[in-house]
């Protein structure tokens, strides 16, 4: 084995500019494989930040106006939901993990409530949230304090959790809100929880969350709910639940089934399913460049070595004689390929894993916020399949060639030259 | 030690087919120093190869050391040649990046022997065609003589049962070609059987028996009982 070796490195040693030509076509196949499928998955990071802080399970339910007259009610009658449309998909529909509700103080999406806190004052929104709220957004950060709990609304305490942005705007750098009191339109919350939330590009960390027992007993808004909220359970067919919960607020609000505009759904299942087909492509499209580029450098090793045999041809021969066993011969010759592969490539893995480190460590250091790129990587198993690859990719590069000098007669071969 | 009966060997096929080999009888005995004679293309070349087991061939049998030679598989076939015959190539065939030691040793490395035995060893037969003070010298460093005595001390170095000679002179001036036959009946004197192919009648002359092919078929053969 270690003779074997020695017999290898000194083949190796005696074409250094070869070698190392060769080595690094396989180098740069394996290099730019790595930075290609880092940097798609920097894209996919990037995106992911952007929209998918929701969890890409939730069914959002908006109301509106009916565009069509149905059962002799006419068009442009505004749909209101209701506690009473929650607690009719609880009862009525199996399956749903999750079930709760938004209800802005103001109208909805221009609601803008008047904020104290000592001298400072800023308007956010604020909504009601109703249970499970924080079980729907389960991916929002909690840089500080806590979500709204069960407690809160059966006590109906006076507490809220406020986003990031506001933070900022109504508290002094370095004094923690938590436990702080703010004033909201005149009436006095304590803060328990601060959250980052991603959506929208950030502007979901505008808003104020209460309780919505609190909410109710202190603002009104009576059974009135703006957005119902569902998250269906696993085992469950996402659509085909998005289907039943819609039939219901249809046939609860008189509203024709093919009216658009009254009952709308947004399930993110299918924005997800959307996204993932795109990066599904983008990834497929990575993978054959990069392997194309490093199918060439397998070429290159695969000539390179048929030269070698070339080469050789009158040595093989001797050692033949000399009692070398066939299989001794290819495996000498498919080690030294796998050799040369592998050390190349793994460089070229190292050192393009360390590019992606350098520039994602760049981009955190710098605090550079890229729309559509964050955090490239390469994860475990993608390296590990590239090893694998290596190996594999240099005993086929070997392969042609030793089967070449295998079947090299020693008689022929010591009358070559 | 040898023994072939009615041996024949063809190249090509169909009509182009030629008899290499027509019907060879021969028995070398252990110890034996003979010699094969004949022009080119009388089939001595083929019969050297098919008795070191570098080529097959198509009828009749042989035997070595008591041991038929047939259906070899190209694993077997090396095995065979690796312990129980030594080759002594007119062109040397020493590997150029290795040392004399290292070209030595080489056999006793496809025997699986480890570093330290076969160097021993490789040495002890370096010492034995005196050459033992030149080891770590490369081929190139080496004279034509020089270069066929490690190639011989390599061909004993697996102690065979049969030494093949092809032209082992044939490279080399008069003087040297001297030392090596000087050095092959040496060998020849330790008990060992040769077998050396050549076409020079001085060369054959010192071997105890020759054997001449025209045609590929033995036409004579000297001192000793006919094939």
């Amino acid at each position: 084995m270690i003779d074997g070796l020695q017999e290898i490195l000194y083949t190796m040693r005696r074409n250094k500019l070869r070698t190392a030509l060769t080595a690094f076509g396989v180098f740069w196949g394996i290099f730019m494989l790595v930075l290609l499928l880092g940097a798609g998955r920097g894209m996919q990071n990037g995106m992911e930040r952007r929209f998918m802080n929701d969890m890409s399970d939730t069914i959002w339910v908006h109301a509106g106006k009916t565009s069509i007259p149905y059962q002799g009610l006419g068009t442009e009658r505004q749909i209101t939901l209701t506690q009473e449309d929650m607690r009719a998909i609880e009862r009525q529909v199996p399956g749903v993990r999750f079930l709760s509700s938004e209800t802005p103080l103001g109208a909805f999406r221009q609601a803008s409530a008047n904020i104290v806190v000592g001298d400072r004052s800023g308007a956010f929104d604020v909504i009601g949230v109703a249970d499970e709220y924080f079980d729907i957004k389960a991916n929002i950060d909690f840089p500080g304090g806590r979500k709204l709990h069960l407690l809160d609304a059966e006590e109906q305490r006076k507490v809220a959790v406020i986003g990031t942005t506001v933070q900022e705007s109504l508290f002094p750098p370095g004094l923690s809100p938590l436990g702080q009191d703010i004033r909201i339109n005149r009436v006095t919350f304590t803060v328990v929880g601060v959250f980052y939330d991603s959506g929208r590009e950030g502007r979901m960390s505008e808003r104020i969350y209460l309780p919505r027992s609190a909410f109710g007993q202190t603002f009104g808004g009576g059974e009135r709910v703006s957005v119902i909220a569902l998250r269906p359970d696993p085992s469950v067919d996402s659509y085909a639940l998005e289907e039943r919960v819609k039939e219901l607020l249809q046939r609860r609000h008189q509203v024709a089934p093919e009216d658009r505009q009254a009952i709308r759904l947004h399930n993110m299942a299918r924005q997800a399913e959307h996204f993932n087909q795109v990066f599904a492509g983008l990834n497929a499209f990575l993978w054959f460049v990069g392997l194309g580029t490093l199918t060439a450098g397998i070429v290159g090793v695969s000539n390179i070595m048929i030269i070698t045999v070339k080469e050789r041809t009158r040595e093989i021969g001797v050692r033949k004689a000399l009692g070398a066993r066939p299989s001794g011969i290819v495996g000498g010759l498919l080690m030294e390929s796998v050799l040369i592969t592998s050390i190349a490539g793994y460089t070229g893995l190292v050192l393009g894993v360390g590019l992606l480190e350098l520039v994602s460590y760049g981009l955190n250091a710098l605090n550079v916020q890229l729309d559509f790129f964050a955090q490239p990587e390469v994860d475990f198993q993608l390296a590990l399949t590239a090893l694998g690859l290596l190996v594999g990719v240099g005993a086929l590069a070997g392969l042609a060639p030793a089967l070449k000098a295998a079947a090299i007669s020693p008689v022929e071969a010591m009358r070559a030259d | 030690m040898i023994k072939l009966d009615n041996l024949h060997k063809y190249y090509g096929s169909g009509a182009q087919r030629l008899h290499v080999l027509n019907g060879i009888d021969l028995h070398i005995r252990e110890g034996e120093l003979v010699s094969i004679m004949g022009s080119s293309g009388s089939g001595k070349s083929t019969l050297l190869n098919i008795l070191g087991l570098l080529d097959r061939y198509d009828e009749g049998r042989y035997a070595l050391a008591g041991q038929p030679m047939e259906h070899l598989s190209e694993k077997q076939a090396a095995q065979y040649r690796n312990r129980m015959i030594g080759f002594v190539f007119q062109s040397f065939n020493l590997l150029p990046f290795k040392n004399a030691l290292e070209n030595v040793s080489l056999p006793l490395y496809y025997q699986g022997m480890n570093r330290r035995a076969r160097n021993e060893q490789a040495k002890h037969y370096l010492e034995q065609v005196g050459l033992v003070d030149r080891m770590t010298h490369m081929p190139n460093e080496l004279s034509g003589g020089q270069k066929q005595r490690v190639a011989i001390a390599r061909a004993l170095v697996t102690r065979p049962k049969v030494i093949l000679a092809d032209e082992p002179t044939g490279a080399l001036d008069s003087v040297t070609t001297g030392e090596v036959m000087e050095l092959l009946h040496g060998i020849h004197g330790q008990g060992n059987t040769l077998v050396i192919v050549t076409h020079e009648p001085e060369i054959a002359a010192q071997t105890q028996r020759q054997i001449t092919l025209r045609d590929g078929r033995i036409v004579t053969a000297s001192r000793g009982e006919p094939a």
